[in-house]
């Protein structure tokens, strides 16, 4: 099997996962749930570390440096403001 | 071994997610979800092992302390600006990806290749759809900012022939995307090819937002969303990467559902959504507005005081308007003096109140009303005939009566929040100008609604103020 169907045997599963969990989270998680969404698609990150070989300042490697930045924009400010949010709701939960 | 830890990442990420079901455990779901990606960044490195790690270091500094900064001061009325412009982050580093593993691997081949040629096909097919849906995702995610933060005016901008210039882009798109991979030969053509296909997808992300108005901007941020996680996926594709491609895929889907609620609660199609244009339809008579109410009621502070003085079943319906005015804390005190009274107090939200998905549920939060309060659309609407009061504050579609009763108008069967079977119905709010949907709302007009007309934060300041002397 080629790595790309394995791909899509991948992709077309997690995304059934996705579905089934994600329906149940309830209307008032919404807003924290696509900020930690954005954090998730960070996930690029992982992407861009494997761009980076030297640090000769050559285009890939900018690009990388570049990506890296955007992608941890997205990795820190999206835990971080969720974590906010979420913690303004659980402290009158109780 | 470094498959073994994306592995592990992976399910923190999905338990992470089952975590977000439950207000008791989202918290713990989060930290979750921030391990797995702790862990596969660490994994990743260990793996990568020993190269330079300069620009690595300075761009996970920089994008740490933006991002950290960014979450710290942003207030939480401005969430979805902060969420579109996280969307478009997540798009640009896979184009940036995409594009650096262009460069890198570009330079392998000689002058006669084809991209096909130096790399395999899958990975060269995924690359382009890696820059075409991380463009579109940037450039229009920054477009949504811009509307959302009003730099951009909020109205549709839809000019002559935008339409099949989309469409024309749309081909071109598909042209260059063969291009690269199959005909540009040698790495200065790939590369050329490449940037021309990133400026394309750019223009036409700019193209595909511009003509959705501003009050559409929650289906557009969800839609955003779930693209930055297909764009994460699609460079999951490229390095042959599972994990990019399971943490994208859930993005993806989270995205596509928020989308789907959005479109449901307003009761429209996805196409209509971005192909329509809405608000700019002319709408019948929406012009005259002295002659559209003339059985309209208002009254002062004190009244309206004096009505929650005596109201037993409370529900408050908050709308953006709240949001604009900052009334949300005062609300509260508001809702604890009718508490304090012994009245029950809940929140009536409908899913597209607010700029996003859940917004106004973030912001009552902020001001301490217990999650407990806030009830959806389905949870309530059968208890608003039971209701001694409905308080309106800064929301109008959402209630509009015409949704259920006039089968010509623009938001008929849209689904609404049933306030106007209350037995009183007080709507503050400036005037008597129109929603985002620009029509008339006969409830206004009903025997059981009063207005108080004013800035939603001075009105419920007043009243508070009013109903404390009463006590």
């Amino acid at each position: 099997m080629s790595l790309l169907l394995v791909g899509i045997y991948v992709f077309v599963l997690a995304v059934f996962v996705g579905f089934e969990i994600i329906t149940k989270i309830p209307p008032t998680l919404h807003t924290p749930l696509m900020s930690g969404a954005n954090a998730v698609s960070g996930i690029t990150i992982v992407g861009a570390l494997l761009c980076i070989r030297s640090a000769d300042p050559d285009v890939a490697n900018i690009l990388g440096f570049l990506a890296i930045t955007m992608a941890m924009i997205n990795v820190v400010g999206g835990f971080l403001v969720t974590d906010r949010m979420l913690a303004m709701f659980k402290k009158k939960g109780k | 071994m470094v498959a073994l830890a994306y592995l592990l990442s992976s399910v923190l990420f999905i338990m992470g997610l089952k975590n977000l079901t439950r207000v008791s455990t989202a918290r713990r779901g989060n930290m979750m979800s921030s391990s797995a990606m702790l862990i596969a960044v660490l994994a990743t490195l260990v793996d990568a092992g020993k190269v330079d790690y300069t620009w690595i270091i300075a761009g996970v500094v920089v994008g740490g302390l933006i991002g950290a900064i960014m979450a710290i001061k942003v207030q939480m009325t401005s969430m979805p600006e902060m969420v579109a412009i996280f969307n478009g982050f997540g798009g640009g580093a896979s184009v940036l990806v995409a594009l650096s593993y262009l460069w890198d691997k570009g330079f392998i081949g000689d002058d006669s290749q084809t991209l096909n040629a130096i790399i395999h096909t899958d990975i060269s097919i995924t690359l382009a759809l890696s820059i075409v849906i991380g463009s579109i995702t940037l450039t229009g995610s920054i477009v949504a900012f811009g509307k959302l933060k009003g730099l951009v005016s909020g109205q549709p901008i839809l000019f002559p022939g935008n339409q099949i210039l989309n469409i024309l882009l749309a081909l071109a798109m598909v042209a260059f995307s063969i291009g690269v991979v199959n005909f540009a030969q040698g790495p200065a053509e790939i590369e050329q090819y490449a940037l021309i296909l990133t400026a394309i997808a750019s223009v036409l992300g700019i193209l595909l937002v511009t003509p959705i108005g501003g009050a559409d901007m929650p289906v557009v941020i969800s839609l955003l969303n779930s693209y930055s996680g297909l764009a994460a996926a699609a460079t999951g594709f490229v390095l042959s990467n599972n994990l990019l491609i399971i943490a994208g895929a859930l993005v993806g889907a989270s995205g596509l559902i928020l989308t789907k609620i959005m479109c449901k609660a307003m009761n429209r199609s996805l196409a209509n959504v971005l192909f329509g244009g809405f608000g700019q339809e002319a709408v019948g008579g929406a012009a005259k507005t002295g002659d559209q109410y003339p059985n309209v009621k208002s009254c002062q502070p004190d009244e309206c005081a004096m009505i929650m003085e005596a109201a037993r079943e409370v529900i408050i319906v908050p709308g953006y308007g709240l949001a604009v005015a900052q009334a949300q804390h005062v609300t509260r005190e508001l809702g604890d003096l009718l508490a304090k009274n012994g009245a029950t107090v809940r929140y009536a939200i409908h899913p597209v109140a607010g700029r996003m998905p859940g917004h106004m549920n973030v912001l009552l939060a902020e001001s301490n009303v217990p999650h407990e309060q806030l009830c959806d659309l389905e949870s309530i609407n059968d208890d608003f005939r039971n209701a001694d009061l409905v308080l309106i504050l800064g929301a109008n579609d959402v209630i509009n009566p015409a949704a259920e009763k006039e089968p010509g108008s623009p938001i008929y069967g849209m689904p609404i929040l049933k306030a106007y079977e209350a037995k009183t119905v007080v709507v503050v709010k400036r005037s008597l100008s129109a929603g985002f949907a620009a029509i008339p709302n006969d409830l206004f007009n009903y025997d059981n609604t009063l207005m108080l007309f004013g800035d939603a934060k001075k009105m419920i300041t007043e009243v508070v103020q009013e109903f404390k002397d009463l006590l």
